[in-house]
């Protein structure tokens, strides 16, 4: 990592460490200092009324939107800061949008493939791998392929994504980002987009990356399966995490008034 | 019509016993040079003039450069092929003291003046791909300019292609204009034609007739691609 070397490397035993994170479009200052820690393994789920800064915060942490100030620590180094190459970073920080963003000029094999060769041939050129292009090739559309049976679309593999349904499109998105071996993904609203009769599907393969022991950050306003599958519920109001507390105690017992408004009109 | 058949046999005369084919052959060659070349020049200069123009501009680097683009595109723009020409063969080469062959000039001026049409098309072509196919692309670890390479210009290229093609039939006609340099054209050809048969007619015609089917040529072509390339947008 050359970066490491011009950049402090912190030391920490969180796999995303956000110190007094903020966010401001123009006047609207959208986050108003977040700190938090996220463990390897923990399945964080962030609710909270529309305009709360949710999406935001998660959109923050893979610089997707870039941090005013505050810092964000991913693999000992600060990527909030522009001089570290934010792209390395991202190829192990997987994202699941609400709208798939799914490539429509690929097929859905080639979907899955893209970026682990392009982070190959990459590799490649610095020659850290004496992997040929075909060999990268190769491993990639064994691994994609295998992804896609592990979701039943193997038949779908070389149709395109407008002809997939909306439940389909965000299956292979999340199996998109799992062709990077990423160590946390990122979601989006996965499920808010879709017709009602797709929400299971998608939400029974998060459920499985879940049990597979993936880190996840998940932004949704499934209250069921931030119950289930949740280890920590964080509530957001107004830019700023308002509580945060195990799913059980959060539901059955909040502890702030905007917590116990929110629930009453969501369950 | 006893006199056109007359004109026709005139001008078969000239067009086949005196060779006059020949010339037209060049003129045609010089055409379809100029305007391929002029056309694959233009994309690529528009391709890159649009990427600049549509960065985010929170940096100096971008918005100098996108001052500079404004610049070329409102030069090119705002003045007559014909001009372009001119002032490129008559005024700028002589001051820098090169020599080029006429069709080489108006290629590159071919190639100038639609690189600046063919960025403004391109940037709307770029703008109209949804923005999730960036982030989605630089979610998984692209830099800005592989994604934009791999998945926003193809897309923009099939979303502007009916566009582009106006641009090449445009560019073919236009040709007619590098005679004002002293290049052999189709213009030129038939015209030559006419004054050696004194008998404008056919060869007028008969020049309208070929532009007409390069046209449909080139039209045929651009549905073709255009259905190749729709092959995403169709569910199976």
């Amino acid at each position: 990592m050359t970066e490491a070397n011009k950049i402090d490397v912190i030391q920490s035993d969180g796999l995303i460490v956000v110190k007094d994170l903020k966010k401001s479009f123009g006047d609207n200052e959208v986050l108003k200092g977040i700190t938090t820690t996220i463990k390897k393994g923990e399945k964080v789920v962030v609710i909270g009324p529309s305009g709360s800064g949710k999406s935001t915060f998660l959109r923050c942490l893979n610089c997707m939107e870039d941090p005013t100030s505050g810092s964000i620590i991913f693999h000992g180094v600060d990527i909030a800061n522009p001089k570290v190459d934010i792209n390395v970073h991202r190829q192990k920080m997987g994202m699941v949008f609400q709208h798939f963003n799914l490539f429509n000029n690929k097929t859905v094999l080639e979907n899955i493939m893209l970026a682990p060769i392009y982070v190959g041939k990459k590799a490649r050129r610095k020659k850290l791998t004496d992997k040929s292009v075909k060999q990268i090739k190769q491993e990639a559309e064994e691994k994609a392929r295998e992804l896609l049976k592990r979701i039943g679309l193997e038949d779908k593999a070389d149709a395109y994504p407008s002809s997939l349904s909306g439940g389909q499109k965000q299956r292979v998105a999340i199996v998109r980002s799992l062709a990077m071996n990423p160590d946390v993904i990122l979601f989006d609203e996965p499920t808010s987009a879709l017709d009602p009769e797709m929400v299971g599907e998608v939400l029974d393969l998060m459920k499985e990356v879940a049990d597979q022991g993936m880190t996840m950050v998940v932004v949704t306003h499934e209250m069921g399966f931030a119950k289930e599958v949740g280890t920590r519920i964080m509530f957001m109001d107004e830019g700023r995490f308002i509580e945060e507390a195990e799913p059980k105690e959060f539901f059955e017992n909040p502890k702030s008034d905007r917590a116990k408004d929110f629930l009453s009109k969501v369950i | 019509m006893g006199n056109f058949d007359k004109k026709l046999s005139t001008f078969y005369d000239v067009f086949i016993n005196q060779e006059a084919y020949k010339e037209v052959l060049t003129g045609l060659k010089n055409t379809m040079t100029i305007a391929i070349l002029g056309l694959i020049i233009g994309i690529f200069i528009g391709v890159i003039i649009a990427t600049i123009r549509v960065l985010p501009k929170y940096k100096t680097l971008p918005k100098v450069l996108d001052g500079f683009c404004s610049l070329y595109v409102g030069l090119f723009r705002g003045t007559p092929m014909v001009v372009q020409l001119l002032v490129f063969y008559y005024v700028l080469l002589p001051i820098i003291g090169v020599k080029m062959s006429s069709v080489l000039v108006a290629t590159c001026v071919f190639g100038l003046n639609s690189g600046a049409y063919i960025s403004e098309m391109m940037r709307a072509g770029i703008l109209s791909v949804d923005p999730g196919q960036m982030e989605g692309a630089r979610s998984v670890g692209l830099s800005y300019s592989s994604a934009m390479m791999k998945i926003v210009i193809p897309q923009a290229v099939k979303n502007i292609l009916p566009t582009l093609g106006n641009e090449f039939i445009a560019l073919v006609k236009e040709t007619s204009v590098v005679s004002f340099v002293g290049a052999m054209d189709l213009y030129v050809a038939f015209n030559n034609i006419g004054s050696n048969s004194y008998e404008f007619m056919v060869p007028y015609l008969a020049m309208a007739i070929i532009y007409i089917v390069i046209v449909c040529i080139i039209t045929l072509g651009i549905k073709l691609m255009e259905r190749r390339l729709r092959r995403s947008d169709r569910s199976k």
